[in-house]
């Protein structure tokens, strides 16, 4: 393409940042003999793909994005500098200012109440505020990016340890109610021994599976009804069903960039059992036939994505990854790309987005991602869960459990898996109980509801009521400022809008701002309630059709505002 | 082309066409519209080649470009022949049903091997197999060229060598395949069309055929030449040579777009008298004993012009005409009563249906019908004819309508300004995006990246000769010198230097290059002149 | 066989809503929707009723389905166009978007509610060429001009939406001025923009003096004095003057697309002379 490069050059570390991270991708250019021949057009603009690898390989290596380097890296790539920077500028990890480290702390609604106090400890120090990090368990959190690919989680977090830059600890605290079937081997088995994970029964789902035909695993993950966990419900073997009836080229994604507030279960599995994760998504890949493997994991799990890297590579050189599969005659691979700070990207049609080297907004929906996915090939996008759920099942393991990522007022707090149908009740009584006085449960995460201590005897499950969700429990005990929390969240929709379609882009802020008066004594219910209206009716995805979910669940339970109509 | 001098296709087709190969064109730049079409075909899936000496906007975004030397075209045309004739790729079918003198051509491109080809052109032989074989297999091609062909002493063997390639392959005649010469203003096609051509009437007729003859003596009631009139080039030639002594020029700026310009302007005032029509004040204007001050053809008259796809167009009268302006028509009309003819008042649309009544293939064009269906391509011979989007379907008809295509035997020869010591690099010429030919339109608008007159260089050649972004240079040809500042430019290679000719008042590039013309078309070789460049001062 | 509005239509296809809708007579308002251009399904004018589905759909680009029964005006679908048009009324200056303001009032938009202290799109406008203006407080972000500088039509990719949210803008690489952007001044984004955030500088400057006036214009239809393909110009000429040449959409050769030539070098003829 004649595209007008960027004049300034890189600085050496940013070119051989971008050169080392485009060779681990095997990428080569396609150069012909200068000065006659040469590849162009869009046989050189055939990995986009790279982008965003290469965007952090520039972050990671000098803690910024310059001029020089996001121009060399568009200028490797043949992508135009102006749309590279429309796609680095869409994420919240990168810089285009100089800066030597940066420390993100969490001040979402769980860690929110101990933020002030964490960024007044860290003066001298640039510090980003920051939704959700995915350890709320261990609230407060922060997480720190340095120059020289050091990025390091922090939880809890205190000053000092957050100055010391060890992370302080990374076992989550885990319970089940009943038998644990997706817990069954965290905590127990080691997570960077595959040799463990096959003694611990790993890897004789894919076996089966290699015994039995495509055909019997969809029919068994089709009668223990499998329903995706990332937050949909939809039936994970209708997915399957449909990508392995389609023709050509297919993939797999698992979506791992669980960023609901009040979410950390796929960390968990990630952390904990990684060749779990990757043994589900060679079942979906051998079900379905797709040869490529990709997943998406949050920017801000260093650890867990460095277990899954590591455990691909052990996967890969015991041959369960590759040409041929555990000698099962397919071939399958997975390669992992990493987020870069923005929730929307959890969407599925973001996700591919982002993974493509485009903006991370969302897709009209249909076609949907088994019509046309990820490179416009027939995909398969599920949760970490839900794949985990499938190698359980594929062993006669009970589909209906569940995780439970459980936060805030509780006394163990922590991942907990039980049966669906299981009460809200329940789930707080095996997490040790509520703290104090319960004045309100968030359930679903910020795109929930929330329950008051009345109504805690209401079950979980796939369709009902309140939404299942991502399965995130959050615990506000009496001494909680409601309005903080749900402003919080109204703040957490406006700050992650991809900003494409106007009701989330512009709905959003008026709804931040139409709270804002109600606390003020105004009378917003109707504003509030025709933003909310024109969110979930008229927004493209998810993101802004749950925009208003928690705020008008707040708003009727009188969480908030009391009624003003 | 075999009968008709317009490209065989129209943009529609590109779009959706397998492969585009397009040769000395810089269309991104010079035609940005047309290129809008060819990317939609790139877009859905078409493969590109293009063949340039310069790494251009253009061939950047072909999938593959083969950087040829200067002046080496016919070489390369040949040696894409005789690939595909070797490895039995030529469409033995079509040839056999629908031309003339394929064993001929065949023996003539015998010696063109890839490596003799690779020796001539430059361009690796792996990939001239490449393009070969990907234009011999492609179920549809767009073969598309600009003046890097025809800006030749070559021009006219230049564009045989390239239909001959349509015929071997059988890329021409059908939707989707054809050979597209993209036209380099707005009315070169149309001005053919009307006959403004030293061997041709209107609607395409020979002068030497004596029934079209005469119908225009009919109607027109004078008795017309049946030889050839003069090209450009033979005019030149024949003010040095004093046969003419008065020149009417409309709309041209010769004294700043021939090649020898000095020579030209030296020609141009040696007349007994020089009359010049144009819109504003030109160099040519300058050298005029009487000037007529026209009124602007596309924004202040009434008329048609005829584009790149045969697709003819009315312009119309936006704003009046300033000062003492007058229509080109009534400019005319009053010469000729000036000379003693009664011309009526005439309008264009008077002057169009005339048109209509002796060329078939405009006869169906109404004004009316223009209007309402946004132009028609031509041939478009009654009023209930759509008009037509494809030449030649003939050649695939069965059997087949009309005279056979004849292959051309065309026979490569080099550049005639040699490359030597003295002057040992090739200089040639071009387009920019932002500006027009000689600038006399372009230049009075703004265009915030406007380059200016440059010298550019190639990396390699500024290290050798110690000149960097900016410093003055003297480029001296056999012919004259001038001075420009350097730019160096990363789509040039070792060798190959490149101006435009849109700045005469600052550069005049035309200085250095040589009138030597093609005998069959009357262009000059504007695109292959040997040059030394060194620091000015 | 769908349904709109009650009335059975027979539609191909491949239809949009919007055109299935069209044909029987029926015009859903689009913003961010252009036919030569590819939908971006943004601005959410445009949602219909679907019987059955969950939320609205984008008339401009979903397409229809065997069975599928439409409501193209209902309490929820009006509601949700007031809301659309009222967020936008209260964020952007659409002085320059006559159309919409006539939508805002026929839904009965009120963006007064928003209050006076609300978050506003105020950008400064962006001289730094001589041909057009970018006054982004009119910006929509319809993405209209980026799909036209980009992969719908002219390829060159100066621009893109930078940013996220509310924040979310038009801008080039770094933000850096458009002469030293990618931007090769055809003017196809200007062309494409709905609400005056691009302008060619001639009608910026006569608007800025209050000299525009489009009831004093004459549009006539030509074609470009400069190279061979034959573009199509509207030529808008005041006072026998030429103060703008724009292309027509539904002309196949430019889809209303030109090249710097074509659409700023009239200079020649009329109106500001000296180049810079
Ligand atoms: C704003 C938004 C964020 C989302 N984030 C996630 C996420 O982090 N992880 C996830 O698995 N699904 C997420 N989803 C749901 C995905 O779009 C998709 O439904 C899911 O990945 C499908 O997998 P499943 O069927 O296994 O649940 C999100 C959806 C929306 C609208
Ligand atoms: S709903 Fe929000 S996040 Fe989703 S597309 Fe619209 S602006 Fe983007
Ligand atoms: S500048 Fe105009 S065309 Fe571009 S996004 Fe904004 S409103 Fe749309
Ligand atoms: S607008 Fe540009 S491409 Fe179109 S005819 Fe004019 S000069 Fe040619
Ligand atoms: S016109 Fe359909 S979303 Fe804008």
């Amino acid at each position: 393409m004649d595209l007008r490069n960027v004049t300034t050059p890189p600085s050496d570390r940013e070119r051989v940042a971008i050169d080392r991270v485009l060779a681990d991708h095997g990428f080569a250019e396609t150069d012909g003999t200068p000065g006659r021949t040469a590849i162009g057009g869009r046989s050189a603009a055939t990995r986009r793909d790279l982008l965003l690898p290469a965007l952090h390989a520039l972050n990671d290596a000098v803690g910024w994005i310059s001029e020089g380097g996001l121009g060399y890296a568009c200028e490797r790539l043949t992508v135009p500098p102006a749309e590279g920077y429309g796609v680095a500028t869409f994420y919240d990890q990168f810089s285009f200012e100089e800066r030597v480290e940066v420390v993100r702390v969490c001040d979402d609604i769980v860690c929110g109440p101990y933020a002030d106090q964490l960024i007044a400890g860290l003066d001298g120090i640039e510090v980003e505020r920051t939704p959700c990090l995915g350890r709320c368990e261990k609230a407060p959190v922060a997480f720190i990016q340095q120059p020289g690919f050091r990025r390091t989680e922090i939880a809890p977090a205190s000053p000092q340890s957050v100055l010391e830059g060890e992370p302080t600890s990374v076992d989550t605290h885990i319970g089940v109610i009943g038998e644990a079937v997706l817990l069954a081997r965290v905590g127990s088995v080691d997570p960077e021994s595959l040799d463990d994970y096959r003694g611990a029964g790993g890897y004789q789902a894919l076996s089966r599976a290699l015994d039995e035909g495509a055909d019997a695993v969809l029919d068994r993950i089709e009668a223990a009804r499998l329903r995706g966990r990332g937050g949909a419900s939809f039936p994970a073997a209708a997915k399957w069903r449909a990508v392995a009836q389609a023709q050509g080229d297919k993939i797999v994604v698992c979506n791992a960039d669980e960023s609901e507030p009040g979410t950390f279960k796929d960390r968990v599995l990630m952390e904990a059992d990684p060749f779990a994760v990757i043994e589900g998504m060679t079942l979906a890949a051998y079900v379905t036939g797709a040869e490529r493997g990709f997943l998406y994991v949050r920017g801000e799990y260093a650890l867990a994505e460095r277990r899954m890297i590591d455990a691909i590579e052990a996967a890969r050189a015991a041959g369960l990854l590759g040409e041929d599969v555990a000698d099962g005659g397919f071939a399958f691979d997975v390669e992992v790309r990493r987020g870069a700070g923005a929730y929307i990207c959890g969407e599925e049609t973001s996700l591919f987005n982002s993974i493509e080297g485009l903006r991370g907004e969302p897709r009209d929906k249909p076609p949907f991602p088994t019509q046309e996915g990820l490179f416009g090939l027939p995909t398969v996008v599920n949760n970490v869960e839900t794949l985990v759920g499938a190698v359980a099942i594929t062993m006669d393991k009970d589909g209906n459990s569940k995780l439970f990522p459980i936060s805030g007022a509780i006394n163990n707090p922590g991942l907990y898996e039980a049966p669906l149908g299981v009460s809200v009740a329940a789930l707080i009584e095996a997490a040790g109980g509520p703290t104090s006085d319960v004045q309100a449960v968030l359930v679903g995460g910020a795109a929930g509801k929330f329950l008051l201590p009345d109504d805690l005897e209401v079950t979980l499950d796939h369709g009902t009521e309140p939404p299942l969700g991502s399965g995130a429990i959050v615990v506000f005990d009496t001494a909680t400022d409601m309005e903080v929390i749900v402003d919080r969240i109204a703040r957490f929709f406006r700050d992650e809008s991809c900003g494409k379609c106007v009701p989330c882009r512009v709905g959003t802020i008026r709804q931040v701002e139409a709270l804002e008066r109600l606390g003020n004594g105004g009378a917003e219910r109707e504003t509030l309630d025709d933003l909310a209206a024109v969110l979930r009716d008229a927004s493209i995805c998810g993101l802004g059709q749950l925009a208003a979910e928690a705020v008008q669940s707040a708003l009727d339970l009188q969480l908030i505002g009391g009624r003003s109509d | 082309m075999f009968g008709a001098g317009g490209g065989t296709s129209s943009y529609e087709e590109i779009e959706t066409t397998d492969l585009i190969v397009l040769w000395g064109s810089n269309a991104r730049e010079a035609h940005p519209i047309f290129f809008h079409h060819l990317l939609k075909g790139i877009d859905n899936g078409a493969t590109m080649y293009a063949i340039d000496p310069r790494r251009t906007s253009s061939t950047a975004w072909a999938d593959h470009w083969l950087g040829i030397d200067v002046g080496s075209d016919i070489a390369l045309a040949n040696t894409i022949a005789r690939e595909i004739i070797a490895q039995g790729l030529h469409n033995e079918a079509f040839i056999a049903h629908a031309t003339t003198g394929f064993d001929e051509y065949r023996a003539s491109v015998e010696p063109w091997t890839l490596q003799e080809g690779e020796r001539v052109t430059g361009v690796p032989a792996s990939a001239i197999q490449d393009l070969a074989h990907a234009y011999a297999k492609a179920e549809t091609a767009q073969l598309l060229w600009t003046l890097g062909i025809t800006e030749h002493y070559t021009a006219a063997d230049n564009v045989f060598a390239l239909i001959n390639l349509a015929l071997l392959t059988g890329h021409v005649g059908r939707y989707g395949s054809g050979l597209v010469p993209l036209r380099g203003q707005n009315n070169v096609q149309g001005g053919g069309d009307m006959g403004a051509l030293p061997n041709k009437l209107p609607g395409g007729q020979d002068v030497a055929d004596d029934v079209g003859r005469a119908r225009f003596e009919a109607t027109w009631g004078v008795e017309l030449r049946a030889e050839p009139g003069w090209h450009l080039a033979q005019m030149f030639d024949a003010i040095e040579g004093g046969d003419l002594r008065t020149l009417y020029i409309i709309g041209e700026n010769p004294a700043q777009s021939e090649a020898d310009g000095a020579k030209a302007r030296h020609a141009l005032e040696s007349l007994d008298c020089l009359v010049v029509q144009d819109i504003v004040m030109t160099a040519t204007t300058e050298l005029a004993d009487v000037v007529f001050p026209a009124a602007v053809g596309w924004a202040e008259s009434e008329g048609t012009v005829t584009s790149s796809e045969r697709r003819v167009q009315r312009v119309r009268m936006a704003v009046a005409p300033p000062g003492e302006a007058r229509d080109d028509i009534d400019i005319l009309v009053a010469m000729a009563n000036r000379l003693g003819h009664d011309w009526p008042a005439t309008t264009a649309e008077e002057v169009w249906d005339e048109l209509r009544s002796l060329s078939s293939w405009h006869a169906g064009m109404s004004y009316e019908r223009l209007e309402a269906l946004g132009g028609l391509q031509w041939p478009c011979p009654d009023e209930s004819h759509p008009g037509s989007k494809f030449l030649h379907a003939r050649l695939w008809e069965e059997p087949s309508g009309g005279p056979a295509a004849p292959f051309t035997v065309v026979e490569w020869r080099p550049p005639i300004d040699e490359l030597t010591d003295e002057y040992p690099i090739r200089l040639t010429t071009g387009r920019h995006l932002d500006s027009f030919n000689t600038g006399v339109q372009s230049g009075r608008s703004r265009a915030p990246r406007r380059k200016g007159a440059t010298i550019d260089i190639s990396p390699e050649d500024a290290e050798h000769l110690d000149l960097s972004d900016g410093d003055l240079a003297r480029v001296t040809s056999r012919r004259g010198s001038v001075v420009a500042p350097v730019a160096v430019e990363t789509g040039l290679r070792d060798g190959l230097a490149f101006m435009t000719l849109h700045y005469p008042d600052e550069v005049d590039v035309n200085v250095l290059t040589l009138d030597k013309w093609d005998p069959k078309s009357g262009t000059a070789e504007f695109k292959a002149t040997a040059v030394r460049i060194e620091l000015e001062g | 066989m769908i349904t709109i509005d009650g009335v059975d239509v027979q539609a191909p296809v491949d239809a949009t809503i919007l055109e299935a809708a069209a044909k029987q007579g029926t015009e859903v308002p689009t913003l961010c929707y252009l036919e030569t251009l590819t939908a971006a399904s943004a601005c959410r004018l445009c949602v219909v009723e679907v019987e059955g589905a969950r939320v609205l759909a984008p008339g401009c680009s979903r397409q229809v389905e065997e069975g599928m029964v439409i409501k193209t005006r209902s309490p929820r679908v009006d509601r949700a166009r007031r809301m659309v048009l009222e967020l936008l009324a209260s964020s952007v200056d659409l002085s320059l978007a006559p159309e919409l303001l006539e939508l805002a009032e026929e839904y009965g938009a009120a963006p007064e509610r928003f209050g006076e202290v609300r978050a506003q799109v105020q950008l400064p406008v962006n001289i730094d060429n001589g041909l057009y203006v970018q006054d982004l407080s009119k910006c929509v972000l319809c993405y209209r001009c980026v799909a036209a500088c980009g992969d719908d039509a002219q390829h060159t990719y100066a621009i893109s939406v930078t940013d996220r949210g509310f924040g979310a803008v038009i801008s080039t690489e770094f933000g850096v001025a458009l002469p030293d952007s990618a931007c090769v001044f055809c003017g196809n984004c200007v062309a494409v923009c709905p609400t005056g955030a691009l302008i060619v500088t001639t009608e910026y400057d006569m608007r800025q003096a209050g000299t525009w006036d489009e009831e004093l214009q004459t549009v006539t239809r030509t074609i470009c004095a400069y190279c061979g393909v034959g573009c199509n110009l509207d030529v808008h000429v005041q006072d026998n003057e030429i103060v703008k040449v724009t292309s027509p959409f539904d002309h196949e050769v430019t889809a209303g697309n030109l090249c710097i030539k074509g659409r700023f070098g009239w200079s020649h003829v009329s109106g500001p002379a000296s180049p810079d």
